[in-house]
């Protein structure tokens, strides 16, 4: 089984693009990290890829969510990740999707893609296709 | 219509209580803000003095001109715009938030000045300021934005302020990424991608708070709402597109301008909630100018359209973090 794991926070904008993607009928798991620590901490036991918006500003700190910070912290979690989407804003300059850069370079996995705020059609159809053909060809090299 | 109209932030006077939430985006922005704040002394414009003498005199009145154009928006963002959200604001922190982007408008707004003062002369400055008053295009998009800041409509003005901060000003920053682009003018260009940045939370915010608002709505009134977006956005377009003409037409730049228009309408659009308009071969942007906005753009992001066999890894990246624990 694969799956994508997400966050998204209360402006919804990478939950949008998720819902954009109709995963599910690939057969691949969608997974939402809680918004607030309160929730549920959320707990996967498959393969996923991670997809994460850049907290936009001029230094890295906080570009990676404190939740996804959290998640990926817990061993566990951080033993299935397969690869890196971001979500960010160029006017954001440096530091566009720098979330990406950092989750890719810590979990050594590959950056997959990057796209803007709420992405376009075209950013949702090459994501689809590509998160389709990146588990098949996963599950060929597993096999 | 108004339908918040009977929401009136306060009857008596309230002291804010930042340990007392109500949206949890209003500390994260407002702690983005904060930690974005700068004042242009920090950039060392005079260092363009030199590349400024190596332009053309129809490049130097382009430039001119536009900087005055992009101070004639930060003012009315600074004194009206940002101000006018206050009162509609849902929560006292919201209100906070509105107070320091109205300040950093203001801030923007003198940067230009800054500018002005290090590579151009005052007769020069006079003449750029008289030719703003006079170009039907700018005062037409000032009135057309202030028209809304004025209205009664709390989500209509949203709408104005985030097209602001995320559409107008671009037909303007193209200009700095243009000169960046070709090594000129590289310290206005970095003091320009300090607004950029702060514009961009400026717009996201402001386009949330909006659709948080709209989401209370019956479908009928976000309906309305919406169409009255892309009304807004085509009628400010129009307009673009001709103050693009008088700007960059001399220097034979105006197709590549609409281009960069059109990839921020989009852009104000997402803020607000709704996918861009324009298709992707008409927001194509040159890919030097989104080189000179973002060094971080024109890397190659898309693993999956590779033939999969180079494996990217994103390169390492010091975080401040402190709570990472691998």
């Amino acid at each position: 089984m694969s799956s994508l794991v997400y966050f998204s926070s209360v402006s919804e904008n990478t939950h949008r693009f998720v819902q954009r993607l109709g995963l599910e009928e690939l057969g691949i798991g969608v997974h939402r990290i809680p918004v607030r620590r309160t929730d549920e901490f959320l707990r996967v036991d498959e393969p996923y890829v991670l997809m994460v918006p850049t907290y936009g500003g001029g230094n890295e700190g906080g570009a990676v969510p404190r939740r996804v910070r959290e998640f990926l912290n817990d061993a566990h979690n951080r033993s299935f990740i397969r690869g890196v989407i971001a979500a960010g804003n160029t006017n954001f300059g440096a530091a566009y999707c720098i979330a990406g850069d950092i989750i890719s370079a810590k979990c050594q996995v590959p950056y997959l893609y990057a796209f803007e705020l709420l992405g376009t059609a075209e950013d949702a159809r090459r994501v689809r296709d590509g998160l389709g053909r990146f588990w098949q060809r996963q599950s060929l090299i597993s096999a | 219509m108004s339908p918040t109209g009977t929401l009136k932030l306060i009857d008596r006077v309230t002291a804010i209580n930042w340990n007392r939430l109500q949206d949890e985006k209003d500390l994260e922005v407002w702690d983005r803000l904060v930690g974005n704040f700068w004042l242009p002394e920090k950039v060392p414009v005079s260092n363009d003095i030199q590349s400024w003498h190596t332009l053309s005199d129809d490049e130097k009145l382009m430039t001119t001109r536009v900087f005055t154009g992009l101070t004639l928006l930060d003012t009315i963002q600074g004194t009206v715009g940002a101000v006018s959200l206050i009162p509609d604001a849902l929560t006292p922190h919201e209100e906070a938030v509105y107070t320091n982007i109205a300040f950093m408008e203001s801030v923007h707004a003198k940067s230009y000045s800054s500018i002005f003062s290090t590579l151009i002369s005052t007769k020069e400055i006079d003449d750029a300021f008289a030719w703003s008053e006079a170009n039907p295009n700018l005062q037409r998009k000032a009135e057309i934005v202030l028209e809304y800041y004025r209205g009664d409509d709390p989500l209509k003005r949203k709408v104005a302020s985030t097209m602001l901060e995320s559409f107008l000003f671009y037909s303007g920053f193209y200009a700095p990424m243009y000169w960046a682009s070709r090594a000129k003018l590289t310290n206005t260009a970095d003091l320009i991608r300090l607004i950029i940045r702060d514009e961009a939370v400026h717009g996201y915010y402001i386009g949330y708070k909006y659709q948080k608002g709209l989401a209370k709505l019956p479908q009928a009134e976000q309906d309305e709402l919406k169409a009255y977006t892309f009304d807004l956005l085509f009628e400010l377009y129009e307009n673009e597109v001709e103050y693009t003409e008088s700007l960059y037409g001399p220097l034979g730049l105006t197709e590549d301008v609409k281009k960069f228009l059109r990839y921020n309408a989009n852009k104000a659009l997402m803020n607000l909630g709704y996918e861009g308009l324009f298709p992707k071969d008409e927001t194509d942007v040159n890919p030097a100018i989104l080189a000179a906005l973002s060094p971080n753009a024109d890397e190659n992001h898309d693993f999956f359209s590779g033939s999969g066999s180079s494996y990217v890894i994103g390169k390492a990246v010091e975080t401040e973090d402190d709570d990472w624990d691998f």
